[in-house]
């Protein structure tokens, strides 16, 4: 009987076995998962950027829109921008003090009372409603009676803006510490001065890069435009009669025409449409970040 | 969320006292009526909606509006090629969404280190801001022609094969059910993996830690720890998933083939009920606007079902993480 004559070297390395395999399986899966979408996004911007640039100049931002059969270098999207900045701006007007202040009720009123819990829960059921039934919705309620406008499309994006800014305002209402609340509270304030003074201020940063996001996406619908602004091809500078124009809607008419220049046309304005949306986009990033770093 | 429950929390003296100044008790009124406002605007939409449509529940009645044909010159509005197109581009949109979904929302939470995460987080944001129109745009001028080729290839391929040729044989067109079934699933990648990470993110790392302390790899610790926490949850995020594509309008639109058919041929052109809104209603009156309409009342009644059903789902799923 001998004692071991020899200490077997340990390897402390897993043994290669199927369920180490699996395992890279698995992970190799979720990194094909990604590839897919990016592929896609990628060929898509590509895509539009490659054919939006070669159209898209000072003059085509500019000029009025011609006819669809129109050679790509004539004409333009003028009116097209100027219709998306009066109704997307009316929009944002109307949704955003009533989004943050349905947030203060659910937040600095409501609390966790019945009433506020339903309100909560329907506001995120209504950011699921179609927007073509928000544009069905404002059809008819006001178009049938005050016929089409800009105003009308600006209802319709504040109805689809007005729970995504309800739901983001008060997570960020919700992040506000509670002393600073009882405070205010402490010497002396009513509700209403604390919470538009102490409140609304440590939030600002998230409510507005809320509200831009909710922008973004209101810049970029096209369905509730369809049937309250009526596309047409002239600026209209009152919001408040007459059919409008948008860029969603300029790119739609455009997208199933046969002509080349009305393609080409649309792809500049998809690409202008990209660019604004895109914009939004970082100066959100960029707000949040800044609230984030004053909070710490 | 804050642990504090309201009871506990102070309130301003005034408060307590009937003498509130009437600029405070202004402001809470003006808050309140704006928090009704969504369950205002809900119910607005179901009336108005439902009244302009009322002319086609009666005329074409039950049977009617649940038939096949859609013939506005004749005069006939079933709804049903409609509601199948719906569903069944809905269904091919969250068949592939789903998975990728899931995978990112993984890689995301369990895979990657923070500092990697955010670049992904940025590209999924992105993907989220390309307008439907955009989708729609590139959809039929590059995606549809250059699909094209690949269904007709796939096409021939299968024909004859039983039920392979039912569902890929011919006619096989670039604007058809799947190609909106993909572009849709491209659209609600976001909303389904932005939902998925949170679930997911919620998980306890005890556990997490627990499954690898007994030598698990990450994939058994997914299975094991992971998943039963955020099974429900996610099965919410894809109802979710599911409740926006079937409201998905513009690019539907551009890139279904606007042809009122049932057919088990995905890759044949169809129609569904956002798209051959946005695509006839301009020219509608009468009947066929009504018919339209009331489209858009039952879009609106299926997508609140499954919205409701689905934020059900997430809430409790996410009440029951935090404990309790």
């Amino acid at each position: 009987m001998t004692v071991a004559t020899e200490q077997p070297k340990l390897d402390l390395r897993e043994p290669p076995s199927w369920r180490r395999t699996k395992n890279r399986i698995a992970t190799a899966l979720m990194v094909l998962a990604m590839v897919l979408v990016v592929i896609p996004l990628g060929l898509v911007l590509y895509t539009v950027i490659a054919r939006g640039a070669s159209v898209i100049s000072w003059s085509f931002l500019t000029s009025s829109i011609p006819v669809q059969v129109a050679p790509a270098n004539v004409g333009g999207i003028g009116p097209a921008i100027v219709g998306t900045i009066e109704i997307v701006g009316l929009a944002t007007l109307l949704a955003v003090p009533l989004g943050v202040l349905g947030a203060i009720y659910l937040n600095e009123y409501g609390g966790k009372n019945a009433l506020a819990r339903v309100i909560g829960f329907m506001a995120d059921v209504m950011t699921g409603v179609p927007s073509i039934v928000m544009g069905l919705f404002i059809f008819s309620i006001w178009v049938l009676h005050f016929g089409f406008s800009g105003f009308a499309g600006a209802l319709a994006l504040g109805c689809l803006m007005l729970p995504i800014v309800i739901r983001s305002s008060d997570e960020m209402l919700k992040l506000v510490p509670d002393s600073l609340r009882e405070a205010s509270y402490a010497l002396g304030a009513t509700r209403a001065r604390v919470t538009l003074t102490v409140v609304l201020p440590a939030a600002v940063g998230g409510i507005v890069s809320g509200a831009l996001l909710a922008v973004a996406r209101a810049a970029g619908e096209t369905a509730p435009l369809l049937f309250t602004i009526l596309t047409v091809t002239t600026v209209n500078r009152n919001l408040f009669s007459g059919a409008n124009t948008a860029l969603p809607s300029q790119i739609f008419a455009n997208a199933t025409s046969p002509y080349v220049g009305a393609q080409a046309r649309a792809w500049g304005a998809a690409l202008t449409l990209v660019v604004i949306a895109f914009i939004l986009m970082l100066v959100a990033r960029f707000v949040t970040g800044r609230f984030t770093r004053q909070g710490r | 969320m804050s642990t504090i429950t309201r009871e506990d929390q102070a309130v301003p003296a005034s408060a307590l006292s009937e003498r509130r100044p009437l600029g405070d008790r202004g402001f809470q009124v003006l808050a309140l009526a704006a928090g009704l406002l969504v369950l205002v605007i809900l119910v607005l939409i179901a009336i108005s909606t439902t009244q302009q449509a009322s002319s086609w529940f009666s005329t074409e009645g039950v049977t009617g509006v649940f038939s096949t044909t859609w013939n506005p010159a004749a005069g006939k509005f079933g709804a049903l090629a409609f509601i199948y197109g719906t569903l069944i581009t809905a269904a091919i949109a969250i068949v592939m969404a789903v998975p990728v979904s899931v995978g990112i929302a993984l890689l995301l939470t369990e895979v990657v280190p923070p500092r990697w995460a955010r670049p992904i987080v940025y590209v999924i944001d992105l993907l989220a801001v390309v307008p439907s129109v955009v989708w729609g745009l590139w959809g039929i001028l590059v995606f549809a022609p250059w699909i094209a080729g690949i269904y007709s290839s796939i096409g021939s391929a299968v024909t004859g094969v039983p039920v392979l040729g039912a569902l890929f044989g011919p006619p096989t067109s670039g604007a058809s059910f799947f190609t909106a079934g993909i572009i849709l699933a491209f659209m609600i990648t976001p909303i389904v993996t932005s939902l998925s990470r949170e679930v997911i993110a919620t998980v306890p790392a005890i556990e997490r830690e627990g499954a690898y302390a007994l030598g698990a790899t990450r994939l058994e610790m997914i299975r094991g720890a992971v998943w039963p926490h955020s099974q429900g949850g996610i099965v919410g995020a894809v109802l979710l998933g599911l409740g926006r594509a079937m409201g998905e309008t513009i690019a539907a639109a551009l890139v279904i083939g606007s042809s009122a058919t049932i057919t088990s041929h995905l890759f044949a052109p169809g129609d569904s009920m956002p798209a051959v809104i946005a695509n006839e209603f301009g020219e509608a009156s009468g009947v066929f606007r009504a018919g339209l309409m009331g489209l858009g009342v039952l879009l609106f009644i299926m997508t609140i079902i499954i919205n409701i059903i689905a934020r059900g789902i997430v809430q409790r799923s996410a009440r029951r993480q935090r404990g309790a």
